[in-house]
């Protein structure tokens, strides 16, 4: 009747279950509140049916802010760990819940925070930005999200039933194999990331399609704001990066499910495909992200330097170069491999090139800086905090590119600090300088400025504390991962551990800047044009912005459309009269569609068949019903 | 000269689906090289040679090539609006889809009950996975097309049917010209 699943998986360790039970009582807060509010109709008729653009921003945010919590909690256990654990003093983590949290740090970092922070600003910024009414398709805009959201439910689920994967962020096998990981975690893994993963391709494809087909009239590809472009290029990689991830974790499931041999040990299976593959999808993966983090900085310095882009054809070239080089560096994860000199000649050669399009962003925001009358808000800060801290984790980028270099130093905390350099310091205060950005556009009322810059200060001081003691690390021989660590280097591991308290300090001011901005939201209104010095199309209506957006979608007739409008009237022209659109009706289905999935994917983890069977025929159901509904469009005068 | 009718609400539908068919293209592409990298990797278990039947094959082929041309003949009726034409066509479509899984499946169970499953070695994992796969969406276009035939005869053709078929005639295109890999890269490169 269910599986392999017994009451046996619900109990855990006295460690394993504090969050255990604290997943739990945290779902009962959120209904409790709810109820107690009588906020169950507003939540479903203004969230969870909804299929607006900036609704589902928000949820994006929410699930990202969410994740983060859980992600970070992972961090300050593992640093409490490697802090106090040496031989002879184990630590207070057995080795295997250590395995699991580092697994589902980098897991939910990567796919639940980096992620869903990305499409929510994508989901703000981009229909505004090019003129538009909403996306493409707003359906599947809605289920894209959450889709998202059931995968990481799935990911919280398995801290109260059964465990998650100790295999490594990306479960490599012959461990990830039903030989050496007998669990259900590295299942909890795959199918939660499926679930995401589906999720994320539908949503590139969406907005692929809402660049390429729904822009303002007169909006050509070469007016478009570079956060557009970057966003493009960004969705290019997802569509064609995706479904490699949805090969491989599919293979890697049908050895664990089926006995196949793809990458087991025995009957000829190869473990190396399996890195090449997942790497095929990674290392695009770390573009997808890293792109439209560029793109938001690109619209930052100009608007807080009150000067308009340098080099914006250059930003568009080199967008688009990383994106085709990204598909030509995945070896570079693995010289150790043994492809020889010649292949790993040819990946360190191409990852080296990859630095050239990305110096070109840096010189281009440098000389857009220079001579311009630089404000330093929020936004600004973080991009001054990401310059800095992003050229040295460049540099150690082309450093690793070196295979002779790179044996010395795979596996090892440089690594780590590497990528988190660019992750954290790249990725993440790129997102926190959008979000700064148009948050104002968004809810219609500025953030506290002064939480703002202690929230950077406490982020940037935890940052390096927590990470450049790793470079060091690193290069005495640390490897990754340690759950004790030799007593030499416990100085600097103690160092980290404050650093990611500095950290925790930094999201604290954080909560307190959202908490203190949403009280005091009455006296201070955004107005349109929060900066004073927008540029693009977002700025010139209201904040929030109307349910569609636009009135009128304006003639577009050069680049910063709204600052030429501004100072001389010129940049754009409204037509004269307002028109009908088609606006999407609000519905459950995605919702519904993406709670069925979560269910099929733990009836998956404990073979579970008939449930599965259940859940894929009420899905299918689901969609063939909702191709009959004709009324799924109304038109709506606006 | 062709008449223009399609709606820029079509126009997204069709360019979207086109988009959608270039990742499906991506996800083959990962088990043709799965394949590629795993079929010599028969850990002593049978062999691609061995298992071959090329007229068994070649019929599967021939199926699969002519329900492509009567999906083609039904988008042409659309454009003449002949419904009936239309739904003919589909359900020869329907049939011939199926008689090809139908074929797959069969040689499937043949192949397992010889011992020559896809628990046996890598080369037959990935050898049912990537026809497994292909059948997989096979199976689904059917179901689709059971669905598109419902919409047509309950509905006529309109501009929302229309569309419908139009991606459904893509997907089953795009699935004939998978098969063609299949057949050249596994069935006539292992035969030789």
């Amino acid at each position: 009747m269910f599986g392999i699943l017994n009451f046996g998986a619900f109990i855990h360790g006295p460690i394993e279950t504090i969050p255990q039970v604290m997943v739990v009582l945290g779902g009962l807060v959120v209904v409790g509140v709810l109820t107690y509010y009588r906020r169950w109709g507003w939540l479903y008729r203004e969230y969870i049916v909804s299929v607006d653009h900036k609704k589902i921003a928000t949820m994006y945010f929410v699930l990202s802010a969410v994740m983060l919590g859980r992600g970070l909690v992972d961090a300050g256990m593992m640093r409490a760990q490697q802090a106090l654990a040496t031989p002879g003093s184990p630590g207070y983590l057995t080795p295997d819940h250590f395995a699991q949290i580092f697994t589902a740090h980098g897991v939910i970092m990567v796919f639940f925070v980096a992620m869903p922070f990305m499409f929510a600003l994508i989901n703000l910024a981009v229909p505004l930005m090019i003129g538009s009414h909403d996306v493409a398709y707003p359906f599947l805009n809605s289920l894209s999200f959450w889709l998202a959201a059931a995968g990481a439910m799935l990911l919280n689920v398995s801290l109260v039933v059964g465990q998650f994967a100790a295999t490594g962020w990306l479960a490599y096998p012959p461990l990830s194999e039903l030989a050496y990981s007998p669990g259900v975690g590295v299942d909890y893994y795959i199918w939660g990331l499926q679930i995401a993963g589906i999720g994320t391709l539908l949503a590139g494809i969406n907005f692929l399609v809402t660049i390429l087909k729904m822009r303002a009239p007169g909006m050509t590809l070469m007016k478009m704001p570079i956060f557009v472009w970057t966003v493009l290029s960004s969705m290019l990689l997802v569509i064609f990066a995706f479904p490699i991830l949805t090969v491989v974790l599919g293979l890697l499931s049908l050895d664990r499910v089926l006995g196949m041999h793809f990458f087991t040990t025995d009957l000829g299976g190869n473990a190396m495909m399996y890195v090449n593959l997942i790497w095929a999808w990674g290392h695009p993966e770390v573009y997808i992200l890293m792109l439209p983090a560029f793109g938001i900085f690109s619209e930052i310095v100009p608007v807080f330097s009150q000067k308009k882009l340098f080099g914006y054809t250059s930003m568009v070239v080199a967008s688009m170069s990383i994106a085709v080089l990204s598909f030509v560096v995945w070896v570079h994860h693995f010289f150790t491999m043994g492809a020889g000199a010649d292949v790993n000649a040819f990946f360190g050669i191409m990852t080296m090139v990859i630095a050239i399009p990305t110096g070109v962003k840096v010189f281009n925001w440098l000389f857009t800086m220079f001579r311009g009358r630089i404000r330093f808000d929020t936004p600004m800060l973080w991009f001054i905090g990401f310059l800095s801290t992003f050229i040295l984790g460049g540099m150690s980028g082309v450093l690793m590119s070196i295979p002779g270099v790179d044996f010395e130093l795979h596996n090892s905390l440089f690594l780590v600090a590497h990528f988190h350099n660019m992750l954290v310091g790249g990725v993440l205060f790129g997102f926190f300088a959008g979000f700064a950005y148009w948050f104002p556009k968004l809810f219609g009322f500025k953030l506290n400025e002064r939480l703002g810059k202690w929230a950077f200060w406490s982020w940037i001081v935890g940052f390096l504390l927590a990470f450049m003691p790793l470079y060091a690390l690193g290069l005495m021989g640390a490897t990754r991962r340690l759950d004790v660590v030799d007593p030499a280097w416990q100085p600097l591991f103690i160092v980290a551990a404050v650093g990611i308290c500095v950290i925790g300090l930094g999201v604290a001011f954080q909560a307190l800047q959202l908490y203190v901005s949403i009280r005091d939201r009455k006296q201070h209104p955004a107005g349109n044009d929060p900066w004073q010095s927008g540029r693009t199309l977002e700025w010139s209506i209201s904040s929030p912005p109307p349910e569609h957006n636009f009135a009128a979608i304006p003639h577009i007739h050069t680049r910063d459309p709204f600052y030429r409008f501004k100072e001389d009237g010129g940049g754009m022209s409204y037509p004269a009269t307002a028109g009908t659109i088609e606006a999407p009706v609000p519905t459950p289905l995605g919702f519904g569609i993406s709670v069925v999935a979560a269910i099929v994917g733990f009836a998956v983890v404990w073979h579970i068949w008939w449930l599965v069977a259940l859940g894929v025929l009420a899905i299918a159901v689901c969609l063939a019903a909702r191709s009959f509904d004709t009324n799924i469009e109304e038109a709506t005068h606006i | 000269m062709h008449e223009h009718t399609h709606s820029p609400a079509t126009d997204k539908v069709t360019f979207g689906f086109w988009v959608y068919l270039m990742s499906d293209c991506v996800l083959f592409a990962g088990l043709f090289a799965t394949y590629a990298v795993l079929h010599t990797s028969t850990f002593g278990g049978p062999v691609i040679a061995g298992i071959v039947n090329l007229p068994y094959v070649l019929a599967e082929t021939l199926l699969l090539l002519t329900s492509s041309f009567t999906m083609g003949i039904a988008l042409l009726a659309t454009q003449q609006n002949k419904k009936t034409l239309v739904l003919g066509a589909l359900c020869v479509t329907l049939v011939l889809g199926l008689a090809f899984l139908g074929m797959e499946v069969s040689e499937f169970r043949h192949l397992i009950s010889e011992g020559a499953g896809p628990n046996r070695s890598a080369f037959l994992s990935a050898f049912f996975t990537l026809l497994g796969t292909h059948g997989l969406h096979v199976g689904l276009g059917a179901i689709w097309m059971m669905l598109v035939i419902a919409h047509v005869a309950y509905k006529g053709l309109n501009t929302s049917t229309n569309t419908k078929l139009a991606c459904l005639a893509l997907f089953w295109h795009f699935l004939d010209i998978i098969w063609i890999c299949i057949f050249t890269f596994v069935y006539l490169f292992g035969a030789l």
